[in-house]
């Protein structure tokens, strides 16, 4: 039989945590926290759009901040290549049909879009993450969106807008133990 | 009981049994200490069970320099003698470029079950951070009622459990997916790094969110990287493991998986913890190919190289050493053995 040593308190810790009523005395030693001070700290985007900040930008806008700012690792045309540097490809790939492909990409791989945004603004540039204002990460989303022709030259991408761009390779995905979803 | 106690006799009384294909002995021979090992000297030139060659007997003992003088001033943290340099890490950008590191653990170096702190795998993909527990902070929130934030020191009082765990990259063995066996030692065939918890499969689908790292067992002694010095009787040695639960057998070649016979569970055998098997074998000098399969206890068997290729499939073309192709390979691994005592990495 399997051993469940580890969840006992586990469980116990969470109904703890969550200060539930149910759950036997804790130390309560969690500190409320507002909405307002979580959202200063919370970067994270979920896969349909939720926690998208305010800002726009286009594909022309980011390709001035992509020469600047990430031509030097991903390569000046964003298919990677750079010597010494490991930095993904952010333009092209082809399908995957089995597992010799030779990438997994952006185009060709990603699942969500709004991954983008949250990957450039928490990630970006490698040396200097969080140096990007909301805008120039949404011009540098829609300028690798326009560059794998996902998106028109001229699309403006905002937080309305990119959670409608639907991934190539959207529906390629199968869960290996849907019995533990 | 009465049964082994018969079978303990009889194991000792005779010559070491021969259970499987050239040259595996009953693994019952690593369990009666000095009685069944003395049994072991006089059936055959006895090297050791570590694989170390037989000494000369001429040497001359004298007594140890270091004896005789004082010895060096205990350090409040202890860092290995320096006899033990070569047993590192291998690093992968020692130059810290803009791209991701790993350092990948020396297996053929190890023979227990705790992998020492420093030479533990690691990938970064910005750097090693330099994180002040005291500025830390845990917070909870989202589907809950009322969020939380924690400081290390609150959680350190809570309820604690202290358990042996292992922890493997989702990537490693990825080299293992090429269609020729490349030729590194245990240290880069097993632990890389992964990229993506999603792996393609061979129709081009992929799994998504494949955390559970299924069971799988290698050889670390013998393995790439090590040689056999001489015939004679050795220990073969790895490590198994399965992310389901524990270990409940494993089963060792030494003729590419034709015949198998049961190895020695080292105690204590955890739950979703390194288990570490031994199997007794009297290396002929001839060539011979080792292989390890596992079983846990929900029933999960470590796939054939063969079941594993035909479920998730082989690359087309041979991979840059660098690379990481796929992730979550963890079928049987082959080590040839051939007469000159080189272990090479092979498909069987």
């Amino acid at each position: 039989m399997p051993t469940h040593s580890g969840i006992i308190p586990a469980v116990w810790l969470s109904l703890s945590l969550a200060g539930g009523a149910a759950a036997g005395e804790g130390p309560n030693l969690g500190k409320p926290i507002d909405a307002a001070d979580i959202a200063a700290w919370d970067i994270s985007i979920q896969p349909d759009g939720t926690g998208l900040p305010p800002g726009a930008g286009k594909a022309a806008d980011g390709a001035r901040i992509y020469a600047e700012k990430c031509a030097q690792c991903h390569g000046p045309d964003g298919k990677g290549g750079v010597a010494g540097v490991t930095a993904s490809p952010l333009v092209g790939g082809g399908p995957i049909t089995d597992i010799s492909a030779s990438m997994k990409t952006i185009a060709n791989f990603w699942p969500y879009s709004t991954t983008l945004f949250d990957y450039i603004r928490r990630a970006m540039p490698w040396q200097q993450p969080r140096t990007l204002a909301n805008d120039e990460v949404y011009a540098l989303t829609a300028y690798i969106l326009a560059q794998n022709k996902l998106i028109g030259d001229n699309d403006t991408i905002n937080a309305q807008t990119l959670p409608k761009v639907t991934m190539p390779n959207h529906d390629g995905f199968i869960v290996r133990f849907p019995d533990a979803m | 009981m009465g049964n082994s106690n018969q079978r303990r006799r009889r194991t000792n009384s005779s010559s070491i049994e021969a259970v499987a294909g050239n040259g595996l002995l009953d693994r019952r021979m690593l369990l009666g200490h000095g009685v069944i090992l003395a049994g072991a000297a006089s059936a055959a030139p006895l090297g050791s069970l570590t694989g170390a060659a037989a000494e000369p007997p001429a040497e001359t003992l004298t007594e140890a320099p270091w004896s005789l003088e004082p010895g060096a001033v205990i350090q409040p943290y202890q860092l290995p003698s320096r006899f033990e340099k070569d047993v590192v890490r291998t690093v992968s950008n020692p130059s810290g470029q803009p791209s991701a590191s790993a350092a990948k653990t020396p297996h053929h170096l190890l023979t227990g079950t705790i992998t020492p702190n420093g030479l533990h795998f690691v990938v970064v993909y910005g750097g090693v951070p330099d994180i002040d527990p005291d500025k830390h902070r845990l917070v909870i929130h989202g589907l809950v009622r009322r969020p939380l934030v924690f400081t290390l020191d609150a959680l350190a009082r809570y309820p604690m459990v202290t358990r042996m765990t292992f922890l493997e990259c989702g990537g490693n063995s990825t080299l293992l997916f090429s269609p020729q066996p490349l030729q590194q030692n245990v240290q880069v065939l097993s632990f890389w790094e992964s990229k993506v918890y999603a792996q393609i499969l061979p129709n081009g689908k992929a799994y998504q969110f494949y955390l559970l790292q299924e069971v799988k067992s290698y050889i670390t002694q013998p393995s790439p990287g090590l040689t056999l010095k001489e015939p004679g009787l050795y220990e073969i040695s790895g490590i198994a493991y399965s992310g389901a639960g524990r270990i409940t057998k494993v089963m060792v070649s030494a003729d590419g998986g034709r015949s198998w016979a049961e190895a020695a569970l080292q105690e204590p055998v955890l739950s979703k913890a390194f288990t570490r098997f031994r199997m007794p074998w009297r290396w002929d000098g001839g060539a011979a190919i080792l292989q390890s399969r596992a079983w846990d206890e929900l029933g999960n068997v470590q796939p054939t190289r063969a079941e594993f290729v035909a479920k998730r499939g082989e690359l087309k073309t041979v991979p840059p050493v660098a690379a990481f192709p796929n992730q979550h390979f963890n079928a049987v691994t082959s080590w040839a053995i051939d007469s000159t005592g080189g272990v090479k990495h092979a498909y069987a």
